[in-house]
């Protein structure tokens, strides 16, 4: 019996562990434990007016605090039925575009790449790709920019509201981040021929992929949920076409779609449930990487992640040159006893928020489905096919191996629950 | 160039807030921090600046300055309040007293990635100061209170030296 263990999993947001358990190379076992403490935000927010639910979700993550102010805020514009200025739609998704760039040049240079690369941390990779590494933190920065301006601050915003926006930037302000954007766009570009380069594992699933999907344009805040077997709903009914399922090892509960199981949500989703609504760039940027819709090799998720930045610096050098400010940033709200769902595509995928609101808008429950929650499955899944494959191999390899798989999803367990450890066992008897 | 002092940390983490209690009792303190010139020579002014101590825009907020103290947390082990100074790069920060943050990427982490590519300041002194508890919502305990007045006490001393007599002259 092998038991193969990562106690503290690294490179990943949050604490959690991995167990592999292995007799001879027949995988036995594989738990991802996600051991962070549950946190308890659904519950903190009952009885809180509804203008207060925009800044105390943004605290949930450091990394896509943006991803859970505009689920929340569409959420409960839907429950009160607000519209929305169109300039302010266009500003909802410049906001997305900066915190797509600051997470996914994140994962893509500083925690993912190391693997690939056989480095054990970005710091390692920095001695020997300096300027590789400098551009990843400049396009994290250019991202980190556009959160500055549309949020007031770089972590945890605090400029969205139920309606619109406290303030909105004006146009000179915007015009201030084209340049920048215009080299994070052709960085972005270099970044996606760069990690199309990596070696990848030869490993493929039969997924389905759920993602949104809007008419006419790459999914931020609105469209229905899809997936490649035919779901396709309104976010209204998400609970009842998706269910979550506590496992004893695990403080996130599991999501799964009811009656089928696991699913993947997030880049690859997107990506492969939308490839026509890309720009032309992105799709070209695509075709020269090799990556075609569909892709099922988790592990090409870093060449999407590459394409999605590419995507979003094109998105958001069109907002800024389309962008006219709206008369006023917000629309003002009345309160009324009135339930909302929403869900929006985090840089991880998509993110799901019920509210059920009183008379007076105060919270009387909500409910919120993060992405890795949704993945959390799936990632084992993933293990017990990829683990199998490579099960004659040192387990030390495995181990890192292990953990780069689980790094395809970059999982946010701080999100999830509300650091990965692998442990593998192997019964060699 | 301007010496920076530039305290990390979460004030609403405990002991964590250590670093940032340091920067503002400085400030508390009197402490001049504009630069002059006299004689033609141009003397140095002090910033003091707090941080999250998140590595990357802690790596930007040193830029333009040469010399760079920073004043962080360190982890528990047994000597709460303990004082301990590192000159980097010639001191390796300890990954045991600097733990990562959840995101894998503190203070530590933004030293040894900028010493990788050669973005530190020429002179970088890291002060660390012991905690004992990082709850959320936690007072500060009483041993990392004593020693954040004595490392604000000892930075005013190292600032005279680092910058001009005339400009920590106040208290």
């Amino acid at each position: 019996m092998r038991t193969i263990k990562v106690d503290t999993l690294a490179r990943v947001e949050g604490e959690g562990a991995l167990y592999v358990k292995l007799k001879g190379d027949q995988v036995q076992d594989v738990k991802l434990k996600i051991y962070e403490p549950p946190r308890f935000f659904e519950a903190f927010l009952r009885g809180r007016h509804f203008s207060e639910i925009p800044d105390i979700v943004a605290r949930i993550c450091g990394i896509c605090p943006i991803a859970y102010q505009m689920s929340a805020v569409h959420a409960i514009e839907r429950a009160l039925g607000v519209g929305i200025d169109p300039s302010v739609r266009l500003l909802r998704r410049l906001f997305y575009c900066g915190e797509w760039i600051e997470s996914h040049a994140l994962h893509v240079y500083m925690l993912h790449a190391p693997d690939f690369l056989g480095y054990p941390d970005a710091i390692a990779m920095a001695r020997d790709h300096q300027a590789i590494v400098q551009q990843g933190l400049r396009l994290k920065k250019a991202g980190n920019r556009i959160v500055a301006l549309m949020g007031g601050r770089e972590i945890h915003p605090v400029s969205a509201a139920v309606g619109g926006f406290y303030k909105a930037p004006s146009k000179s302000a915007l015009r201030d981040l084209a340049e920048e954007l215009k080299w994070a766009l052709d960085a972005s570009l270099a970044t996606a021929r760069w990690v199309a380069g990596l070696d990848f594992p030869d490993f493929e699933q039969d997924y389905e992929f759920v993602s949104l999907s809007h008419p006419e344009e790459y999914p931020f805040n609105e469209g229905r949920i899809v997936s490649n077997r035919g779901l396709d709903i309104d976010a209204s009914v998400y609970e009842e076409n998706f269910t979550e399922q506590h496992v004893q090892h695990s403080n996130a509960l599991h999501s799964v779609l009811r009656g089928r199981g696991s699913y993947m949500v997030g880049p690859l989703a997107r990506f492969n449930l939308n490839f026509d609504k890309l720009p032309d760039v992105a799709q070209q940027a695509a075709r020269d990487c090799g990556l075609h819709a569909p892709c099922r090799n988790p592990f090409r998720s870093i060449v999407v992640r590459a394409i999605e930045l590419v995507f979003a610096c094109h998105e958001a050098l069109r907002v800024i040159r389309e962008y006219e400010p709206p008369a006023a940033p917000r629309v003002e709200t009345t309160a009324r006893a009135s339930t909302g769902q929403a869900a929006t595509e985090a840089p991880r995928g998509l993110l799901y928020h019920r509210y059920v609101l009183d008379q007076e808008g105060l919270i009387v429950f909500a409910k919120i489905v993060p992405p890795t929650s949704q993945n959390q499955k799936r990632i084992e899944e993933d293990l017990w096919h990829f683990v199998s494959q490579i099960a004659t191999r040192p387990n030390e390899e495995i181990t890192g191996k292990c953990e780069q798989a689980v790094r395809n999803y970059d999982p946010c367990i701080s999100c999830a629950t509300h650091f990965l450890r692998l442990h593998l066992e192997r019964d060699s008897t | 160039m301007t010496l920076r002092i530039i305290g990390c940390g979460n004030c609403d983490r405990g002991d964590d807030a250590a670093g940032v209690r340091v920067a503002r009792r400085l400030l508390e303190l009197g402490v001049e921090t504009h630069g002059f010139e006299t004689h033609g020579i141009e003397i140095p002014g002090l910033e003091i600046t707090e941080h999250s101590g998140e590595s990357f825009s802690l790596m930007d907020s040193w830029t333009g300055s040469d010399r760079v103290i920073l004043v962080d947390a360190t982890a528990p082990s047994g000597t709460p309040g303990q004082i301990r100074v590192w000159n980097v790069p010639a001191d390796r920060l300890p990954e045991d007293v600097f733990p990562c943050s959840t995101h894998a990427y503190g203070v530590r982490e933004a030293v040894e990635l900028a010493c990788a590519m050669n973005l530190l300041p020429r002179i970088l002194l890291v002060y660390g100061i012991e905690g004992k508890q990082f709850s959320l919502s936690a007072p500060v305990s009483p041993e990392v209170e004593w020693a954040v007045e004595t490392a604000a006490r000892q930075l005013l001393e190292l600032a005279r030296t680092m910058t001009a007599p005339a400009q920590v002259a106040r208290d």
